[in-house]
């Protein structure tokens, strides 16, 4: 095994250990530490990355060189590596351009507190995505979900916390069918190891026994995570719990914690269940309609409001809706172009809702759009990344939400019964993006009487214009990335 | 079907609980009751999990007098994800807990529903 394969048990190491650090450490050392530790993490992952593009290939990796079920397995292709090192990369940019944020509405004395939760959120972001075992899964599924409750309420306003409620109680709810999921999966396969239960699986599937409890199993785990990642019906939480929380963690919830429950199930569909098997898996069905109707009704309903941090959380519903349908389609390349998807929302949300940040602070903190008439001039910086960021989401060529929007489109075409589904619940829900999004971008490039040019810091400034650099380079570098997904979804 | 349940009464007492307990979690009004019900459907996987894991007539995976066939010894594995299982739900309780404590003294009920309105009406 190569030394560069020894990269992503450290990075779940030292963000857990830093994790630990920082309650104990001030909190201008604690965000120091925490910058650190995640650019450090994305270096590792990208050595990792050009060594696999390379040489496409699998690891799994024995933690304390004991075999299972004594000891503990991750195992990495291209695919995971690639979504470990946008996140970590995304967590980075994202603390450094909310530091004044975090400083400012956070009570003295606890930021370090904060911190802790945010590299605890990363380490557990990284299990979950390179882990092999299904029970470390569930561990590290729910690690994830208290931090990211944490994150909700850390204003510590009676607001936050009754949001932060709503989204425990459905938390609990995606994590206990995806607990008995893997409890009768056990049951049936006496493994836990991901490639055991996947050999397992594919012979009773072929044998045709056990058909019902099968489904029942894949079915309890697919809704599990759909709940988790606030697949409609099961998005109510998330417009008041992005409405009140602050900025930073509304970025990390919709670009980390949804998108490695998601990173998991396209896991467990390519590594448990196998490709050739995954088309008759009846689930998917069930995926795809939810996916379909919440393409189109977090679109509406994003067109309904007049608050930016609620659009954007009804943008996020309908993206999540986007990558679910890819998942149903059922094909290796519906799952590239939900990869594909993953990567660009990513870092496009974390994109908009910084800007949008900047955008409130030159608007007298104000949600609502009408008050940021001409926030864009007093903000130049955060008024080019929404521009950049809305006209992403809405599809505009040469950006990289056409690419995805493209890719699923082609995916959907391949399948004959649902092709019609995409292409109709696509073009309504991009009519739609566009119309949300060139609204907001209309009033916020409207000239009005404040002209005070806001000065923002320099950190702020610097994490902004990587985030835009980043999302532009997306496109020059797409080729690369589809291959880079498609061999990892074909390895695993 | 029915003997079949009858001789595996273990799992089917433990799905019974976990639909009772995710029921209380999802539908509940009252926040403790609903804590309760997440309690009642992680206990019922865990029980599910025991039983599978038991041998009739074997003993608990400690060796003793140098005894080593496995045989003799229940599977210690499902007691071990037991073990983690419940260290997780005990975590989760206890931030669950902490944050109806904070609930009732900022809205002086422990109704979902109210607290819910109470906070859309603040806007």
């Amino acid at each position: 095994m190569p030394f560069v394969a020894n990269f992503p048990f450290v990075c779940i190491l030292i963000t857990m250990a830093s994790g630990v650090l920082c309650s104990i450490l001030k909190g201008k050392k604690a965000f120091f530490v925490n910058v650190f530790v995640s650019f450090t993490c994305f270096i590792l992952n990208l050595l990792l990355l050009l060594y696999l593009i390379k040489d496409p290939q699998e690891f799994t990796f024995m933690m304390g060189h004991y075999p299972a079920p004594w000891g503990n397995e991750i195992t990495f292709g291209p695919f995971e590596v690639l979504m470990a090192t946008v996140f970590s990369l995304v967590m980075g940019l994202i603390s450094l351009s909310e530091k004044e944020r975090v400083f400012e509405k956070i009570k003295h004395g606890k930021e370090n507190l904060f911190y802790l939760l945010l590299n605890l959120m990363l380490s557990s972001t990284l299990a979950l995505i390179f882990t092999n075992d299904l029970f470390t899964s569930y561990v590290f599924i729910e690690i994830n979900t208290l931090c990211a409750c944490g994150l909700v309420m850390a204003k510590e306003t009676r607001k936050t916390i009754a949001a932060t409620i709503k989204y425990l109680i459905m938390s609990l709810l995606g994590s206990g069918l995806f607990l008995v999921s893997i409890i009768l999966i056990y049951d049936l396969t006496g493994h836990l190891l991901l490639p055991n239960v996947g050999e397992v699986l594919s012979q009773l599937i072929a044998s045709g026994e056990y058909r019902l409890p099968i489904t029942i199993i894949l079915g309890l785990m697919s809704v599990g995570l759909a709940i988790k990642s606030a697949l409609f019906p099961f998005h109510t939480w998330v417009p008041n719990a992005y409405n009140r929380a602050m900025n930073v963690s509304n970025s990390l919830s919709s670009s980390l914690v949804m998108k490695s429950y998601i990173v998991l199930l396209i896991k467990l569909f390519t590594r448990v269940i196998g490709l050739e098997n995954l088309a008759d898996l009846r689930v998917l069905n069930i995926l795809f309609t939810f996916g379909i109707i919440a393409m189109i009704i977090g679109s509406i309903d994003a067109l309904r409001d007049n608050n930016i941090k609620r659009i954007l959380a009804y943008s996020s519903v309908a993206q999540i809706g986007y990558i679910y349908v890819a998942i149903g389609l059922g094909t290796t390349q519906g799952l590239v172009a939900a990869g594909f998807i993953i990567l660009s929302h990513s870092l496009v949300k974390s994109m908009l809702f910084t800007a949008c940040e900047g955008l409130m602070k030159v608007s007298d903190n104000s949600k609502f759009i009408i008050d940021l008439k001409g926030s864009a001039y007093r903000n130049k910086i955060a008024g080019i990344a929404f521009a950049i960021g809305g006209f992403t989401l809405i599809g505009f060529p040469m950006l990289s939400g056409f690419t995805g929007k493209y890719l699923l489109a082609t995916a959907g075409i391949l399948n004959s019964t649902k092709m019609w589904f995409v292409l109709i619940a696509l073009a309504i829900s991009t009519l739609l993006n566009a119309l949300y999004f060139i609204r907001i971008i209309t009033v916020i490039y409207t000239k009005s009487e404040q002209k005070t040019d806001y000065n923002n810091s320099n950190l702020y400034k610097i994490a902004l214009s990587f985030l835009i650099l980043v999302n532009l380079m997306i496109v020059p570098f797409q080729n690369t990335i589809i291959s880079i997904i498609q061999s990892g979804i074909k390895i695993g | 079907m029915g003997p079949n349940l009858l001789s595996n009464y273990y799992e089917t007492v433990a799905m019974i609980l976990f639909g009772i307990g995710f029921t209380n979690l999802f539908l509940q009004q009252n926040l403790i009751k609903k804590v309760i019900g997440l309690n009642i459907m992680d206990g019922a996987a865990y029980l599910f999990l025991a039983a599978k894991g038991y041998i009739e007539s074997a003993k608990a995976p400690i060796i003793v007098d140098g005894i080593t066939d496995a045989s003799l010894y229940i599977n210690p594995i499902p007691s071990g994800l037991v073990l983690t299982g419940i260290v997780v739900s005990v975590s989760v309780t206890a931030v669950a807990l902490a944050l109806i404590q904070k609930l009732y003294r900022e809205y002086g009920t422990l109704n979902l529903d109210e607290i819910l309105t109470q906070s859309i009406k603040e806007g």
